[in-house]
C-alpha cells in the first residue's frame, strides 16, 4: 500500500512548518520571537499553493480512508485562507501581549492541520484522530492568557465539554463498529441496508451518538453552552478560530457522517437536524439581542449562524441524490461567506481592544468618526453577517433557502420560515451596533483606535472580499457547485 | 439604432455608482464642490435617462429595448438581463429626474447634521438600487437591486432624521427586509417550478411570463402570497403600511421625497411586472384581497388624515390611500385596471414628491411641522409657496385637469368592470362595492386637503409669525420645484403622454395575465 505523498501534500507542509515554528521560537529570542508569524504565514501559502495544484483531481490513500477531491479542495482552501486571515489579526495581538507567541502558532498550525484532515477523511477512526487534532490545541489556544481567570474559566470549560463529547462520540463509533463490522464511511452506508425500514434502536442511538459529538464541536443547541464563555475568555484570535475555522470543521465532519455513512438513515436524523437548526438559529438570536459585549455577541450570533448552517442537514432525503447534493454545496457556500465576515468583525473588535481593553458595546460609540475606516468595516461585515447587500451574505441567505425551496419537504418550508423570522431577529442586534457606531456620539476622552497596518491590510481584504463576492457570486458558487462529495469515495 | 445600444441603459444605471466613489474622496472641507460634484452625476445620469427615452422606440413599447444579456451566476443560471419597455420607461426617467432635483435642493438645504459626502454617496447609491429594479429583468437581478435600496435608506432615515429617527429606521429595514425574504422564498420556488416547466432560463422574467402560468394552481397560491408579502411591504398596503408613517415623519425631506416619489412604486411595479404575469392563477385568486385591502387602505388613509396633527405625517398618510387606488387598479385585472395602476404610480411619484419637498420646506421655515402651532395665512405671508401648496395639493386630491385625477379616476372606471374571471367566480357585487367605497374615498381625500389648507393657508398670520421674516420660494427651490410643477399640468391635461408610452407594454402582458 503506497502512500500518495501528492495528495497530503497540503497537510505535509503545515506539519513541517508547525514543527519549524516551534523550533524557531526556541532558538530566538526578544522581539525576534516575531518571526514565527511570517514564518508561519509562508507555510499556510505553499499548503494553500499545493491545495490549489490538487484542484479538479481525484486521489485516495491510506486505503481509501483518505480521499481528495473537488469537495475537500473547496474546504481546504476555505480553511487555508482562514488561516491566513487569523494570522494576519494575530500578529499585533500576541507580539505586544509577549506571551506564547511560538507556542501559539504551533497549536495553530495544529489545529488547522486537523482541519485539513476532517473533510478528507473517509473512516470513522480518521474523523476522530482529525477532530481530537482540532479540540487538542484549541484547549490550550483557549487558555493562553493564563494570567487572567476568564481565560482560564475558558480554557476549562472547553476542556471539559469537548472531553465528553469526544466520549459520547467515541462510545458511538464502537457501537457503530459492532453492529456494521467497519470503521469505512462508505462501508457503514452499505452495512446500515441490511436492517431495511426496522434498524434496531440502539443503532439508532449509536448514530445520534456520533452526531452530537460534532454538535458540540459546532456549538448547536442543546450543546452549545461552552461557547460564548470560550469566546470571551480566549485570546481573542483564538475566538475568531474557533468560531470560524473549528466550527467548520466541525460541520465538515458531521457531513461526512451525516450524508455518507448514516445516508441510509436520513429520515430518522434529518428531522433531529432541523430541530436541532430551528432551536440553535433562534436561542442564538434571542439571547444575542441582550448582550453587551461585543466578544459575547459575536458568540451568540455565530451560535445562531451554526444554526443556518445546520438547516441543509434538517433538508436531506435519503436516496435522493440530488437534494442532498444541493444541501451540502449550499452548506458548503454558507460557510465559505460566513468565514469573511466573521473574521473581519473579530478584527474590528481586536483593533478597537487593542491598548484600550474596551470591547462593550458602547465603546464602539461615534467608530464612524473616530475611525471611518474601521467603521465602515464593521457594517459590511455585520450586514453580510445578518445577509443585506451590498455583502456576500446576501448570497449565503440564498444558497439556503435555494436548497430548501428544491427539497421541498414540509420540514423544509418550516425550516424556511424560522430563518426568515431569524434573520429579522438578527439584523436587529446587528444594527444596533452600526447605530451604535454611526450615529452615536462618542464617550469623551476615549483613547484612539490604532489598529496597526497588518490588521488594517486583513480587514481591507476581508472587506473587498465581502462587496466582490457580492457582485460575483460565482467566484464561489461555481467552486461549490461542481463539488461532489462522494467522487472518490 | 439607438435602442438596441444596450450599454447606453447599463451607463445610465451605474453613472450614480460612480458619482458616489467620486463623492466619497473628495476632501471633507470640500463642502461645495462635494454638492456639485452629486449635481454633476445626478444630471449626467439624468440626461443620460433622456437620451434613453429619446433613441427609444415608442412604436414598439411592448417590447424589451436596450436589452443586454451577459451570464452572471452560472451555478444558478441567473443572468444579468437589463432592458426597458413601455412600463419601465417613465419609472426609469422618473428616478432620474427626481434624484436630480434632490440633488440641486441639496446644494442648498441640507439636512442637520450636514456631511454632504456621504450623503450624496448613499443618495446615489438609492438612485442606482431603485433605477435597477425597473430595468431588471432576471428575477435575482431584480432581487439584488430591490435589496440594494434598504442599507442606504435606513442610513439617510437613521443618520439624517427627526427625534425618532432609531425607531423609524430600524423599522424601516425591518419590516421590508421581512417581506423581501418571504419574496426571495417565492422566488426560488418559482424557479424549481420553472426547471420542471423545461423553461431555458428559469430566472427570466420575459420567459417565466410567457410560459403562462407555472405549477398547479396551489403552488400559484402559495408562489403568489410569499410574492405578495414582499411587495405589500413595500407599497405599503394596509395592514403592512405601519412602517410608513413612522419613515416619513422621521426622514430627511430628500430622503421622504425619494421614498414616497420611487421606493414605493417598486412594489407596484414588482406587481405588475412580476406577480401579475408569472402567478396569472395565484393572481385571480388574490384579486379580490387585494382589491378589499386597497380600498381600506384609502378610507384608512383618508381618515388617518384628517385626524394627523403634522404636515409631514398627513402627507405620508395620504400616500397610504393613494397607494390604495393604485391597488384597487391592479385588482380589477383588466387592461384599464393596470394602466390606472401604472398612471396612479407615477402621477403620486410626482405629486406627493412635490409635496415632501413643500412640507421639507415649511419645516426649514416655521421649524415646525404641527398645523396648530403654523396657524393660518401663509397665502398672504408667502403667497408663492402658498400657491405652490394649494397647487400640488389640488394634484393630490384628484382635481381633474392635474397629474393626479387620472389614476384615481382609472382606477374606480377599470374595478366597475372587473376581469371576466372574477366576474364568472361572483365577485361583481364585490367590486361595485368597493367603487362605491372608493368613491367615498375620494371625497374624504379632498376633505383632508381642503381643510389642511383652510388651516395653514387660509385666514391671517398667527401673532407668533406676523412679524417674522419668512422667506418665500428661494430660487434653489424655485429649479427643484419647476419640473415637477409642470409635470402634474402635462399628465393632468395630457395623459395620453404616459398611457400611450404604456399602451402596448400593458396590452402584451394582459395577455400573460388573462390568456
Amino acid at each position: 500500500m503506497a502512500i500518495d505523498f501528492g495528495a497530503i501534500a497540503p497537510e505535509l507542509v503545515l506539519t513541517a512548518t508547525a514543527i519549524v515554528v516551534l523550533l524557531v521560537d526556541l532558538v530566538l529570542k526578544g522581539d525576534a520571537k516575531q518571526l514565527v508569524n511570517p514564518i508561519a504565514a509562508i507555510g499556510a501559502v505553499v499548503a494553500l499553493g499545493f491545495t490549489i495544484s490538487l484542484w479538479g483531481q481525484e486521489r485516495t490513500t491510506f486505503g481509501d480512508t483518505f480521499v481528495v477531491s473537488q469537495y475537500t479542495t473547496v474546504f481546504k482552501i476555505i480553511f487555508l485562507v482562514s488561516l491566513l486571515a487569523i494570522l494576519g489579526v494575530s500578529w499585533r495581538y500576541f507580539a505586544e501581549g509577549r506571551y506564547f507567541q511560538g507556542e501559539y502558532y504551533f497549536l495553530l498550525l495544529t489545529a488547522f492541520l486537523g482541519m485539513l484532515i476532517m473533510p478528507s477523511a473517509r473512516d470513522l477512526l480518521l474523523l476522530f484522530v482529525a477532530l481530537e487534532t482540532v479540540s487538542l490545541p484549541g484547549f490550550a489556544m483557549a487558555g493562553l492568557r493564563k494570567r487572567s481567570l476568564y481565560s482560564s474559566e475558558a480554557a476549562i470549560k472547553f476542556f471539559l465539554i469537548g472531553v465528553i463529547s469526544v466520549a459520547l462520540m467515541l462510545f458511538g463509533i464502537s457501537m457503530m463498529y459492532g453492529f456494521t463490522g467497519t470503521t469505512s464511511l462508505t462501508g457503514i452506508a452499505q452495512s446500515l441496508g441490511q436492517w431495511g425500514d426496522s434498524p434496531p434502536a440502539l443503532l439508532l442511538a449509536s448514530l445520534l451518538l456520533v452526531i452530537v459529538g460534532f454538535g458540540f464541536k459546532i456549538s448547536a443547541v442543546p450543546f452549545h453552552f461552552w461557547a460564548p464563555d470560550t469566546y470571551a475568555g480566549s485570546p481573542m484570535p483564538v475566538a475568531a478560530m474557533l468560531a470560524v475555522a473549528s466550527k467548520a470543521a466541525g460541520f465538515a465532519g458531521l457531513v461526512s457522517v451525516t450524508f455518507i455513512a448514516f445516508e441510509p438513515y436520513a429520515e430518522v436524523w434529518a428531522p433531529a437536524m432541523a430541530v436541532l437548526a430551528i432551536l440553535t438559529m433562534t436561542l442564538g438570536n434571542l439571547v444575542a439581542l441582550q448582550q453587551r459585549d461585543m466578544v459575547r455577541l459575536l458568540a451568540w450570533s455565530s451560535v445562531a449562524q451554526a444554526g443556518y448552517m445546520l438547516i441543509p442537514f434538517g433538508l436531506a432525503i435519503s436516496g435522493d441524490a440530488a437534494v442532498n447534493m444541493a444541501a451540502v454545496q449550499a452548506m458548503l457556500f454558507y460557510i465559505a461567506a460566513y468565514a469573511i465576515p466573521n473574521i473581519g468583525a473579530f478584527g474590528v473588535v481586536i483593533a478597537v481592544n487593542r491598548k484600550t481593553g474596551y470591547r462593550s458595546i458602547e465603546d464602539f460609540a461615534g467608530l464612524g468618526v473616530r475611525q471611518p475606516f474601521m467603521a465602515i468595516a464593521m457594517s459590511t461585515f455585520l450586514l453580510s453577517l445578518g445577509g443585506a447587500p451590498p455583502t456576500v451574505g446576501l448570497w449565503a441567505k440564498f444558497a439556503i433557502i435555494q436548497a430548501g425551496a428544491q427539497a421541498g419537504t414540509t420540514i423544509a418550508w418550516v425550516l424556511m420560515g424560522f430563518l426568515i423570522i431569524n434573520s429579522v431577529i438578527a439584523f436587529f442586534y446587528y444594527l444596533r451596533v452600526v447605530w451604535v457606531m454611526w450615529m452615536q456620539a462618542p464617550r469623551d476622552s476615549i483613547a484612539p483606535v490604532r489598529p496597526g497596518l497588518n490588521l488594517s491590510i486583513v480587514t481591507a481584504a476581508l472587506v473587498a472580499g465581502t462587496v466582490v463576492l457580492f457582485v460575483l457570486p460565482g467566484l464561489i458558487s461555481d467552486a461549490t457547485s461542481i463539488t461532489d462529495l462522494l467522487a472518490g469515495g | 439604432m439607438l435602442n438596441d445600444q444596450g450599454w447606453l441603459l447599463s451607463l445610465a444605471l451605474f453613472m450614480p455608482l460612480i458619482g458616489a466613489a467620486v463623492v466619497t474622496v473628495v476632501p471633507k472641507d470640500r463642502e461645495g464642490l462635494t454638492k456639485q460634484i452629486g449635481v454633476f452625476f445626478t444630471g449626467v445620469t439624468f440626461l443620460l435617462g433622456v437620451v434613453v427615452a429619446f433613441g427609444f422606440d415608442y412604436s414598439r413599447s411592448g417590447e424589451l429595448q436596450y436589452e443586454t444579456t451577459v451570464n452572471w451566476i452560472d451555478a444558478i443560471g441567473a443572468r444579468y438581463h437589463l432592458g426597458i419597455d413601455g412600463i419601465s420607461l417613465p419609472l426609469f426617467v422618473l428616478t432620474g429626474l427626481l434624484t436630480f432635483l434632490c440633488a440641486i435642493y441639496t446644494t442648498k438645504i441640507i439636512p442637520s447634521p450636514g456631511k454632504p459626502r456621504a450623503f450624496l454617496a448613499l443618495m446615489m447609491l438609492l438612485q442606482t438600487g431603485m433605477a435597477g429594479t425597473f430595468v431588471s429583468f432576471d428575477l435575482v437581478l431584480f432581487f439584488v437591486f430591490w435589496e440594494v435600496v434598504l442599507v442606504p435608506m435606513y442610513f439617510m432615515i437613521g443618520m439624517w432624521g427627526g427625534p425618532r429617527r432609531e425607531y423609524a429606521s430600524v423599522k424601516f429595514f425591518l419590516y421590508t427586509l421581512f417581506g423581501s425574504v418571504f419574496m426571495l422564498v417565492a422566488f426560488l420556488s418559482v424557479y424549481f417550478a420553472a426547471g420542471d416547466a423545461g423553461i431555458a432560463n428559469p430566472w427570466d422574467i420575459v420567459e417565466l411570463s410567457a410560459a403562462a402560468g407555472l405549477g398547479t394552481s396551489t403552488f400559484q397560491t402559495f408562489a403568489f402570497l410569499g410574492i405578495f408579502l414582499g411587495f405589500a411591504i413595500k407599497v405599503p398596503m394596509w395592514p403592512f403600511h405601519t412602517w410608513l408613517p413612522d419613515a416619513h415623519t422621521e426622514a430627511p425631506t430628500i430622503g421622504s421625497v425619494l421614498l414616497a416619489g420611487i421606493l414605493l412604486k417598486m412594489g407596484t411595479y414588482g406587481f405588475i411586472r412580476i406577480a401579475l404575469p408569472i402567478l396569472p392563477d395565484g393572481a385571480m385568486r388574490f384579486a379580490p384581497l387585494i382589491g378589499v385591502l386597497g380600498v381600506i387602505g384609502i378610507i384608512y388613509g383618508s381618515l388617518a388624515c384628517l385626524a394627523q396633527t403634522d404636515v409631514k405625517r398627513l402627507i405620508a398618510f395620504s400616500s397610504v390611500g393613494h397607494m390604495g387606488f393604485v391597488m384597487l387598479g391592479i385588482s380589477a385585472m383588466n387592461e384599464v385596471g393596470i394602466q390606472a395602476a401604472l398612471y396612479g404610480n407615477i402621477a403620486h411619484g410626482v405629486v406627493t414628491g412635490a409635496l415632501f419637498f413643500l412640507a421639507g420646506s415649511l419645516h426649514e421655515r416655521y421649524h415646525t411641522r404641527e398645523i396648530a402651532e403654523i396657524g393660518g395665512g401663509m397665502l398672504t405671508k408667502m403667497p408663492r409657496y402658498g400657491a405652490l401648496l394649494v397647487y400640488v395639493s389640488m394634484a393630490s386630491l384628484g382635481l381633474p385637469g392635474l397629474a393626479g385625477f387620472w389614476g384615481e379616476f382609472t382606477a374606480l372606471w377599470a374595478a366597475r368592470s372587473p376581469a371576466e374571471a372574477l366576474v364568472a367566480n361572483g365577485y361583481s357585487g364585490l367590486y361595485l362595492g368597493l367603487v362605491i367605497f372608493g368613491a367615498i374615498g375620494t371625497v374624504l381625500t379632498a376633505a383632508y386637503f381642503l381643510w389642511l389648507i383652510q388651516r395653514v393657508g387660509l385666514g391671517t398670520p398667527s401673532a407668533r409669525w406676523r412679524d417674522e421674516p419668512l422667506a418665500d420660494v428661494m430660487t434653489v427651490e424655485w429649479v427643484s420645484w419647476t419640473p415637477l410643477m409642470v409635470i402634474i399640468l402635462v399628465m393632468g391635461v395630457f395623459p395620453a403622454v404616459i398611457f400611450g408610452v404604456q399602451q402596448d407594454a400593458v396590452t402584451n402582458l394582459m395577455v400573460f395575465i388573462t390568456g
